[in-house]
């Protein structure tokens, strides 16, 4: 009796096992319109209602927590804020000038905003859902291929780029955050033009690194970094997302004035704690400047 | 086995597993305290292999981690793979140590995390992805392993108090039966 108890076990284990294993095999052989990858994105339209529904209804619980983590950060982050309020007075004052004299430059040139990010049709969807894990940074929203979202589109919050449309159903999609190591995004450093790939950085847990910079390529503590755009003529070349859109603020440089020298990046969107993003779905002039 | 309900248990099962994918995905993923967030499907496995054995443990996390992967748009079979282990590990250490002390439940869970952790980590390394280890990302999984421990007994309590009625009798008696065999309880002594 026990014996066949035993027997059941083992042989109903080395089922799941295989099971497994085998979805691993197919799911990594398929290609993305493959028969496991369309069951997830049935799965996906199934489960991301409930998954608003629970949004929403724990959307209380989730307000009291980051309140009690809001609290506890709160304490360490004052003298960072009170040092970045410093600087950001600085280029305030700077900015206004500037501002000034963009919106009469741009009269003169005939542009208006409808030109910047009004043109790449934003589509503001609410997040229902993120990943548990380190290793994966993805989340879910609310929108999906019925309002116009496809893969490939960028997110947004008015803090800067989150991530990209890496599947789209028609009622939901899922974002992979720039934090994920199979997003780069081609960028440039807003003070002086210099160019790089951002990826996830080493640690992979939040912080990006700005790669491919030279030896002559200056950077600097406190920098923006902001999205390219796309710089081929080519068409079949054009980057995902429209250029000037602020990724992240420079946060160490390394090995400066070598060819080995790291910048790491630290993201302006609160990745962790996003409520609303905004998917760009046009790309007004192949996202070139 | 006596007093086993498998339909019960299953129905059981489905709705924990259902409810616990949701509120991960939908609310506790969402929560970022001190730089990590909390991850309570492998402490509900876990309780579940601890409570009701290493198949139905094993069955769970399968099934746990199969919902997981197609709702997140992960690589399928992965989450699967890794969860049906840690159900059927609990479940094993239930059938063959019966551990009993009030604290089994948080180190069991503890346990559970840490090697849904490093298994995911070592999961992501061999299929291809990037799973570094540096000071930074090395924090936010002790502060996940925390986050779990200190969630272990609570989400234990919870799946113990659903899967009560459709247990088999000799966990849910064992304890009173102790006092019936051997003697006077404590109580009745006193």
């Amino acid at each position: 009796m026990y014996d066949k108890s035993l027997r059941r076990r083992r042989v109903a284990l080395a089922l799941l096992v295989a099971c497994s294993l085998l979805l691993l095999t197919v799911y990594f052989g398929e290609s993305a319109g493959g028969g496991l990858h369309s069951v997830q994105r049935g799965a996906l339209e199934v489960l991301s209602p409930i998954q608003e529904g629970a949004s929403r209804v724990l959307k209380p619980a989730r307000d009291l927590a980051r309140w009690i983590g809001d609290t506890v950060d709160a304490k360490g982050r004052v003298s960072d804020l009170e040092r970045e309020n410093e600087q950001l007075r600085r280029q305030a004052i700077a900015g206004t000038d500037a501002a000034r004299q963009n919106v009469q430059l741009r009269r003169i040139l005939g542009l208006d905003d409808a030109a910047g990010l009004a043109a790449t049709r934003p589509v503001t969807a609410r997040v229902i859902g993120q990943s548990p894990t380190v290793w994966y940074g993805t989340i879910t929203i609310d929108k999906g291929s019925g309002d116009g979202v496809r893969v490939g589109q960028p997110a947004i919050t008015g803090d800067g780029l989150v991530g990209q449309v890496t599947t789209a159903t028609p009622g939901s999609a899922i974002v992979t955050l720039i934090t994920d190591s199979r997003v780069a995004v081609s960028a440039r450093v807003s003070e002086n033009g210099v160019r790089g790939v951002v990826q996830t950085s080493a640690g992979g847990a939040g912080d990006l690194r700005l790669r491919y910079t030279t030896r002559s390529d200056r950077v600097e503590r406190g920098w923006s970094v902001v999205t390219a755009g796309t710089s081929s003529a080519a068409d079949r070349l054009q980057s995902l997302y429209p250029p000037g859109i602020p990724i992240g603020r420079v946060t160490r440089v390394t090995d400066a004035g070598t060819d080995t020298q790291q910048v790491e990046i630290a993201p302006y969107a609160d990745l962790r704690r996003l409520e609303l993003v905004q998917v760009l779905t046009a790309r007004p002039n192949g996202n070139r400047p | 086995m006596i007093g086993l309900d498998p339909r019960q248990l299953l129905w059981r099962l489905a709705v924990i597993g259902l409810v616990a994918t949701i509120v991960q995905i939908a609310a506790v993923s969402q929560l970022e305290i001190l730089g990590a967030n909390a991850d309570v499907t492998p402490l509900v496995v876990a309780a579940v292999g601890l409570l009701a054995g290493s198949l139905p443990g094993a069955a769970f996390g399968f099934g746990i981690g199969l919902l997981l992967d197609l709702a997140l748009v992960q690589t399928v079979g992965m989450s699967s793979l890794l969860l049906l282990a840690l159900g059927y590990g609990a479940g094993r250490l239930r059938e063959l140590r019966d551990p009993q002390g009030a604290l089994v439940p948080i180190a069991v869970g503890a346990g559970a995390t840490a090697l849904a952790l490093v298994g995911f980590a070592l999961m992501s390394f061999l299929l291809g992805g990037d799973a570094p280890l540096d000071p930074a990302i090395l924090w936010r999984l002790a502060l996940t392993l925390a986050w779990g421990t200190l969630l272990a007994a609570p989400v234990h309590a919870l799946v113990r108090r659903v899967l009560l009625p459709a247990l088999p009798e000799d966990p849910r008696r064992r304890r009173r039966r102790a006092y019936t065999t051997g003697g006077l309880s404590p109580l009745s002594r006193a």
